[in-house]
């Protein structure tokens, strides 16, 4: 997709008819999935179904106008992206054009047709230091040097997966630019800087491995109740307003991943503009570097055409692995998966397959766990480890959880984050439902918590589940008789839970303190109130009534933990005064 | 290129097929002449090397065989100048109002392009619309698309025309308006009745609103398929005036659910596989290709805000058409039948509502500084009174808690008071902040935990609760 098309368009065959994204052309030779030049303009389109001598083409910009007889050239080649240096800072759009190069070259703020643009930039120059001598024996995926690419991310320049391997018989340090040779070896292959690879095509690695590392959201209902590990896969379901962007948001800021992939897909174009916006300013908790230093963003809003948004989340997840190819953390969110979704059913529509589930076509869990399995830790064949965490979030139609594109995604994927319409309602933040939601990945992740948080992690959590679930049925009895029906101890574990709810699982993503919260303080939040809970029972065993004991002054205290920097020190004062007044009690 | 064909094959609801035998562009227009002499407009909506499709806008009744078919080549273009304001023009772009013909400035194409999203700038400018609900709890930010949520029998129209006639963009220092830039309003009808159809113009008549206004009307016995273009011409309009005359535009659509109607009138006469409820799958694409026409862009001083309006067949928000539409746009407001039948004026429901932008577009430096942590109590509170009115129609009042009690009556006064206010009324920012802590201050201080310390030593008002206090 790199070639520009300034060049008139080849007659390779003509348009035969016209609907919407979907053009058939007659006589043209081409292969499935092969990227194709539509009529005078040079569309952009993909090759779907061939049919005797009809060709049908998804095309990637707006169609009006087009008519049949127009020119449609072969490029002989599958979509693919450019990889190299220069992709992180970048914005792009569903088929890896830049959007700023697209702003320049239109000079427009409104997307033209017919424009095509090299997803890095062919004549900027970079700093390459070689790892590798002559007499070096190379093989496909090894590395044999490094870029610095951004102040975060060293860049390493790799030999092609596709390619032989051989001696290395010239490897050269300095400024070279992405298509100059840099190493060459003894089969006469040259290997610079830029390579190719077919977007719907999984990357080569050696071995999946199972995760054991989690990926650090600093989200406390995440990092604490549903952890993800990295190379994991986790899905984000809920009703529109529930908060799937803000979360996402979060964890493409905060998750210490190396790299972080985010994909707008179908969504708002003011969201993405938020990014675009706001990364850049924000920093790195890790590195101290501008965030979009480690970031890649592809935006297809819901306005772009559809084609594009059908292949945007296949362009994100292969820069996922070519970084994942390098040995580094990455981490891509899909926001949202079930726009990918629905964009295979409009084109499957068009091309009036016979549909399945609700119109979609019955090609949809393969696809998805296609999209999913491209997740994982593995071990590189250069030798490296890396991974590819995939957080795809999910909208279905009326919050109802049990449409297709929800239902085949949990089929895959071991994290399950349930967003609620009605915490979101009441703004209780993030308003993921943590009765419903899940993580398969805990047990994997809880010897990590223990070792580097907290050794008591596992069962402070426990300890937080159960009280949690107990309030969820104590919850349905005072809905018929209200709370001051029940015994005291019940009441009295109402009120703790309700200090989890509002002190421990919410968090304010807009508060500068509490939008990022470190498991050591995810965990020390959590302890406080159970310490509170252990000397809240000691106090009605020795006959406290319970009005008394959740009277206490320093009880609210809890509540502002979150937005304290100094989070260790209040505690330990908080946890002083809550032990002392409540034993004055008695 | 002017070619006449008879060469009609197929007529069929609003689509008519044609056999050609030179290339026809897809998406082009064509004009139909019957044998009577009136001419109707279509759109080309599939072509191929020997027939097209066309979707005709006012209606195919009169056509028959012998209707010549004459393709423009072209596709449709909306013709733009300013003075369009103060305009009123049919659903097809044609004016009717007995004025002089349109002048055009220059012709722009109806579909529109995708705004780069690198282009964009982010929507910050707080709109202060006088009304409690937006304001203070989903408040409306310059470039914004913010539908109304309503039903039959609900007055959104009146909520729609307050906010139209209210809004305003609080300068430093002063109250007016100060820069250049100036407002104006287009307003899109889709299938609306002629009474509030009048409804509207008169509003805009005896406000003086109509000199800053374009208005364009597809009424409910005009043709089906012309919706699908009245919205399209409407923002074509609305972009030119943004974004080439520097105008603030407050685009009113309504109503967007005879919009999606007709798109799925044509897609039944197309027999496209149906979506849900017999929608047609692409209407996401379709309702974002519209909705997404909103918003600013560096360097660019005009903006487009969206107001659209869209009845819930039965208030049901999972029906696809306000599904789809809350999935694109950023928020809603809801208007509750429920609180209507209470007498509430404006009755907005603001536990399902919503506005995205909101975060960003209040605070200090916009509003007031305590506003954000105002408005997130505000909900929790009344979120839970409301709960608790369920227990209490079992339970009965006496049988909570003086705390659970306390709620109860933070949520009456909070639809009393906040929302409460009429369509005539308009609250400057401050005043419904201002409602906010009153409310507040019925609760403890230590209750408030979602408001800054700071704030509630400043605006916190011992006064009302004492008195609160002394009821109980």
């Amino acid at each position: 997709m790199s070639k520009a098309t300034d060049t008139d368009v080849q007659e390779d065959g003509l348009i035969e008819s016209v609907s919407g994204p979907v053009v058939t052309a007659a006589d043209l030779d081409a292969r499935m999935n092969d990227v194709v030049y539509v009529g005078d303009e040079g569309l952009m389109g993909e090759v779907i179904e061939i049919e005797g001598s009809e060709t049908t083409i998804q095309v990637y910009e707006e169609t009006s106008g087009i008519s049949p007889g127009q020119p449609v050239e072969s490029t002989d080649a599958p979509l693919s992206v450019d990889l190299g240096p220069g992709m992180l800072d970048t914005i792009y759009d569903g088929v890896q054009r830049p959007l700023d190069v697209l702003e320049e070259q239109m000079d427009s703020a409104f997307l033209d047709r017919g424009v095509d643009a090299p997803g890095i930039d062919l004549e900027q120059t970079w700093e390459f230091t070689a790892e590798v001598e002559p007499g070096d024996e190379v093989e496909a995926g090894d590395i044999v040097g490094t870029v610095p690419e951004t102040p975060s991310i060293d860049h390493k320049v790799m030999v092609p997966p596709d390619s032989e391997g051989g001696e290395v018989v010239r490897a050269e340090s300095g400024e070279f630019d992405v298509e100059e040779t840099i190493v060459k070896l003894d089969t006469g292959e040259e290997v610079s800087m830029h390579q190719e690879w077919p977007v719907r095509e999984a990357r080569p690695a050696d071995e999946k491995q199972t995760p054991t590392t989690p990926l650090v959201s600093g989200q406390r209902i995440l990092d604490g109740l549903f952890p993800l590990a990295k190379g994991g896969a986790a899905a984000i379901p809920g009703p529109f307003g529930s908060g799937k962007t803000v979360t996402q948001q979060q964890l493409a800021k905060w998750a210490d991943a190396d790299i972080v992939i985010y994909v707008g897909c179908g969504e708002r174009g003011n969201e993405m503009t938020e990014v675009i916006d706001d990364f850049p300013e924000l920093e790195d908790p890790t590195t101290g570097n501008a965030l979009m230093d480690r970031t890649c963003l592809i935006a297809n809003t819901s306005n772009m055409p559809v084609a594009a948004r059908e292949s945007c989340v296949y362009t994100g997840i292969t820069i996922a692995e070519y970084f994942r190819d390098m040995g580094y953390d990455v981490a891509l969110m899909a926001d949202s998966t079930s726009r990918w979704a629905e964009a295979m059913r409009e084109i499957s529509a068009r091309l009036e397959e016979m549909p399945g589930e609700e119109g979609y076509p019955a090609y949809l869990a393969a696809r998805l766990s296609e999209f999913y399995e491209r997740s994982g830790y593995f071990k590189n064949s250069n030798g490296t480890e890396g991974s590819v965490s995939v957080i795809g979030a999910v909208s279905p139609p009326g919050g109802d959880f049990s449409e297709p594109v929800t239902q085949n995604t949990l089929r895959i994927v071991k994290t399950f984050w349930a967003l609620d319409a009605d915490l979101a309602e009441r703004r209780h933040f993030p308003a993921i439902n943590w009765n419903e939601s899940y993580s398969l990945y805990r047990d994997q992740l809880d010897p990590w918590f223990e070792e580097n948080v907290n050794d008591e992690w596992s069962t402070t959590r426990q300890w937080a589940i159960d009280t949690l679930d107990e309030e969820d049925e104590l919850q349905e009895i005072v809905q018929l008789v209200g709370k001051d029906a029940l015994p005291e101890d019940q009441q009295l574990t109402l009120e703790v839970a309700r200090y989890l709810r509002e002190a421990w699982l919410q968090q304010d993503a807009f508060n500068d303190v509490d939008t990022y919260c470190e498991p050591a303080k995810t965990s020390g939040i959590v302890s406080a109130i159970k310490s509170f809970n252990d000397e809240a029972f000691d106090a009605l065993d020795a006959g406290v009534p319970v009005e008394e004991i959740t009277s206490v002054e320093a009880l609210p205290r809890l509540n502002r933990i979150a937005v304290q920097e100094e989070w260790e020190s209040y505690i330990e004062e908080l946890e002083g005064d809550i032990a002392e007044q409540t034993r004055e009690l008695y | 290129m002017q070619k006449e064909y008879k060469t009609i094959t197929e007529i069929s609801g609003p689509l008519v097929f044609a056999e050609v035998d030179e290339p026809i562009g897809y998406d082009e227009i064509v004009e139909i002449e019957t044998p009577n002499g009136s001419i109707r407009r279509g759109q080309i909506l599939e072509t191929s090397s020997s027939a097209v499709a066309i979707q005709v806008f006012e209606g195919t009744s009169g056509i028959d065989k012998n209707s010549s078919v004459r393709f423009l080549g072209e596709t449709l273009q909306m013709d733009l100048t300013e003075d369009l304001l103060g305009r009123v023009l049919s659903g097809a772009g044609d004016p009717i109002d007995g004025g002089p013909p349109i002048e055009p400035e220059l012709q722009r194409p109806i579909v529109g392009s995708a705004i780069n999203p690198y282009s964009r700038e982010y929507p910050q400018e707080f709109i202060q619309t006088g009304v409690s609900a937006v304001d203070g709890m989903n408040t409306l930010i310059r470039g914004q698309k913010l539908p109304l949520f309503s039903a039959s029998g609900l007055p959104h129209n009146d909520l729609a025309l307050q906010v139209a006639r209210q809004a305003t963009v609080p300068e430093e220092g002063d109250g007016d308006d100060g820069d250049d830039t100036e407002f104006a309003v287009i307003f899109a009808a889709m299938g609306i009745t002629q009474e509030e159809a009048n409804e509207f113009m008169d509003d805009f008549e005896r406000t003086g609103a109509l000199e800053r206004s374009v208005v364009f009307m597809n009424l409910a016995d005009d043709p089906a398929v012309e919706r699908i273009v009245t919205p399209r011409l409407a923002l074509t309009t609305a972009e030119y005036l943004a974004f080439e005359q520097d105008y603030h535009v407050l685009t009113i659509m309504t109503d967007m659910t005879n919009y999606c109607e007709a798109l799925r009138e044509i897609g039944a006469a197309r027999e496209e596989v149906p979506g849900r409820r017999g929608y047609p799958g692409y209407m996401y694409t379709d309702l974002a290709s519209l909705y997404e026409r909103a918003g600013r862009i560096k360097g660019q001083e005009g903006s487009i805000t969206q107001l659209p309006i869209l009845t819930m067949p039965s208030e049901d928000i999972t029906h696809p058409i306000p599904d789809l539409t809350g999935y694109i746009t950023e928020g809603q407001i809801i208007v509750d039948g429920a609180l209507n039948s209470q007498g509430v004026e404006p009755p907005v429901d603001v536990l399902p509502s919503l506005s995205r932008l909101m975060d960003d577009g209040i605070g200090e430096g916009f509003t007031r500084e305590d506003h954000g942590d105002v408005a997130d109590q505000l909900y929790a509170a009344y979120a839970e009174g409301n709960d608790l009115r369920d227990l209490v129609n079992i339970v009965g009042r006496e049988a909570l808690s003086e705390r659970d009690n306390r709620y109860l009556d933070f949520a009456d006064r909070f639809e009393e008071e906040f929302i409460q206010q009429g369509f005539d009324t308009n609250r400057e920012i401050e005043g419904t902040l201002s409602i906010g802590w009153d409310l507040l201050s019925m609760l403890p201080p230590e209750e408030l935990n979602r408001v800054d310390e700071e704030f509630i030593e400043t605006y916190y008002r011992e006064d009302e609760r004492a008195e609160v206090e002394a009821e109980a």
